[in-house]
């Protein structure tokens, strides 16, 4: 205790505790203060960055989810204007084939229409034949004069051989 | 002997510190055989008293020295000045006037007083005496201590280290103001400063009031560790290891803690609530006595004590090259030397910090223990 007494040396603790309060003092103004002020900045400034970087990616994950909303819209859009298409194509088809059918089963009419004028025609004019020939048939058989039943049955027959229902 | 000693420590410690080259190794042993050739030898007490001579603060800067072939001793290092407060007022002369004298013999005259250096002290001669005389317990019986105020080698060691922390740190500084991120040596001390920052300040503290004291405690905390540092280079310094130092270290914490003590911290201190009023003057005393004088008390011994004995351990180390010359040979004893000092300042490389830190966080802690809001108890 003694030589620990006799080392102190009170000169030196004052030399030393001038110098270390000026120490301080200047490493307080000219270091700590702007070290630890821009530590705190640099600090701030880093969770200010994380927290945009957070709002960043949560804005992202909204767009993304936007976006992903607008493809599903227009996929279901685009699906039904295609069936619509689809729709339409088949209306038209269908009415198109009704069209024909019609339009089809008026000429098979007018044609069957045509043809039982025509059969009509037909007939009339055989009947017309027909009668006249029967005229002349009888025309004949008058002139002939009845010479004979047979006779007469035998002109028939001739007149109607030679008679060809066209 | 002493300068023989010095020599093959300087030596040694630039090896051990190094411990690269092998030619260093060759060098001491071979300045370690002239000596013997010399005659000199190297006893435990020569050795106890250089080590002892070490630790103290020293009036010269002396790097190491040497004995001619003519018996004459060379110093290489530089004088300091002395300067001195005594009964005729201020003194000052140069401390290459003692040359190198140590025990009292050169007797040094000015302003019609006369000094004398006797280990490391400088006393002033009583007006009669021309010549210092010793009582038995070799103190000084016609002279007295004079207030010593001289750039000693432990001043010039704060002022180098003062002046590096300051350059170190305001570039540390200035760096911020046109990058966010330091670059170079300032990139090594910015982590150190936040380890600081947020390991020792905040924790203690707190975070509402560790802001004030921030600044101390970093200041604190790279002084001890750098001048900690030094102290293991060849150089020889042992500026943490004075105690007018630690005192003034533990005194300034002291004073912080103190002035900056809040009402419920005095409160708790002399008059402790929720104990019998009988046993609370008592527990004032304890408390008041731990506070004032325990807690610097404890603060400055302990950085002293560390320092110090990392100080006496390594040179004890290196001296075993001399101590057990005869028993190993040189070569043996030269080689466990160097191994053992080589590990021991390793370890001092760790306490460096260590005491470093434990100085800071102490000091953190009882600034803490001051500041804190004692209201949450009640």
């Amino acid at each position: 205790m003694e030589t620990l007494l006799n080392d102190f040396s009170p000169g030196l603790f004052v030399v030393s505790t001038i110098l270390l309060l000026a120490l301080i003092g200047l490493m307080v103004k000219f270091a700590w203060k702007p070290i630890l002020n821009s530590l705190e900045e640099r600090e701030s400034g880093i969770e200010d960055a994380l927290a945009a970087a957070e709002n960043a990616r949560k804005e992202m994950q909204n767009l993304q989810a936007d976006n992903e909303r607008l493809v599903k819209e227009a996929r279901a859009e685009r699906d039904a204007m295609m069936k619509e298409a689809r729709d339409i194509r088949d209306k038209m088809i269908a009415e198109a084939k009704e069209d024909a059918k019609e339009v089809t089963t008026k000429l098979i009419e007018n044609a069957q229409e045509s043809i039982q004028q025509e059969k009509q025609a037909a007939l009339a004019e055989l009947k017309k034949n027909v009668a006249e020939l029967s005229i002349g048939i009888a025309e004949t058989v008058i002139k002939k004069e009845l010479s004979s039943k047979k006779d007469q049955l035998k002109l028939v027959e001739e007149t109607l051989k030679h008679v060809t229902l066209n | 002997m002493k300068i023989a000693q010095k020599t093959i420590k300087f030596l040694t410690i630039a090896m051990v510190a190094f411990f690269t080259a092998t030619t260093f190794a060759s060098g001491t042993d071979k300045k370690h055989d002239d000596q013997n050739d010399g005659g000199r030898v190297n006893t435990k007490e020569e050795v106890e008293a250089y080590i002892l001579h070490h630790i103290k603060d020293s009036h010269d800067f002396s790097l190491f020295s040497y004995t001619g072939d003519n018996g004459e001793r060379h110093h290489f290092g530089f004088p300091l000045p002395i300067i001195l407060w005594t009964s005729e007022g201020l003194v000052t002369f140069m401390s290459s006037e003692f040359h190198h004298n140590d025990d009292g013999h050169v007797i040094v005259e000015k302003k019609g007083l006369k000094f004398a250096k006797v280990h490391s002290k400088i006393y002033e001669l009583d007006q009669s005496a021309s010549s210092i005389s010793f009582d038995e317990t070799h103190h000084p019986t016609n002279a007295h201590k004079v207030l010593d105020f001289s750039i000693t080698k432990s001043v010039v060691g704060i002022l180098f280290i003062g002046l590096l922390l300051l350059f170190w740190f305001s570039r540390l500084a200035k760096q911020y103001k046109t990058k966010k991120v330091p670059t170079g040596f300032a990139r090594v001390l910015e982590p150190l400063v936040i380890y600081v920052r947020d390991e020792i300040a905040k924790p203690n503290i707190g975070e509402k009031h560790y802001r004030r004291f921030t600044g101390y405690l970093l200041t604190v905390f790279f002084f001890i560790w750098v001048l900690n540092l030094l102290g293991l280079t060849p150089f020889g310094f042992n500026v943490t290891g004075q105690l007018a130092v630690t005192a003034c270290l533990a005194i300034f914490t002291l004073v912080i803690y103190t002035v900056s003590g809040t009402k419920g911290y005095w409160m708790h201190m002399v008059w402790m609530p929720g104990v019998p009023v009988l046993i609370r003057p008592v527990l004032a005393i304890i408390e008041l006595a731990g506070a004032l004088l325990i807690k610097p008390f404890s603060l400055l011994v302990r950085l002293f004590a560390n320092i110090s004995a990392g100080h006496i351990v390594v040179m004890s180390l290196i001296a075993i090259m001399f101590t057990l010359k005869e028993s190993l040979g040189v070569v043996g004893a030269t080689g466990l030397s160097l191994v053992l000092s080589f590990f021991i300042t390793l370890i001092e490389v760790l306490v460096a910090f260590l005491q470093a830190y434990i100085f800071t966080m102490l000091s953190a802690l009882f600034i803490g223990m001051a500041v804190e809001d004692h209201d949450e108890h009640h």
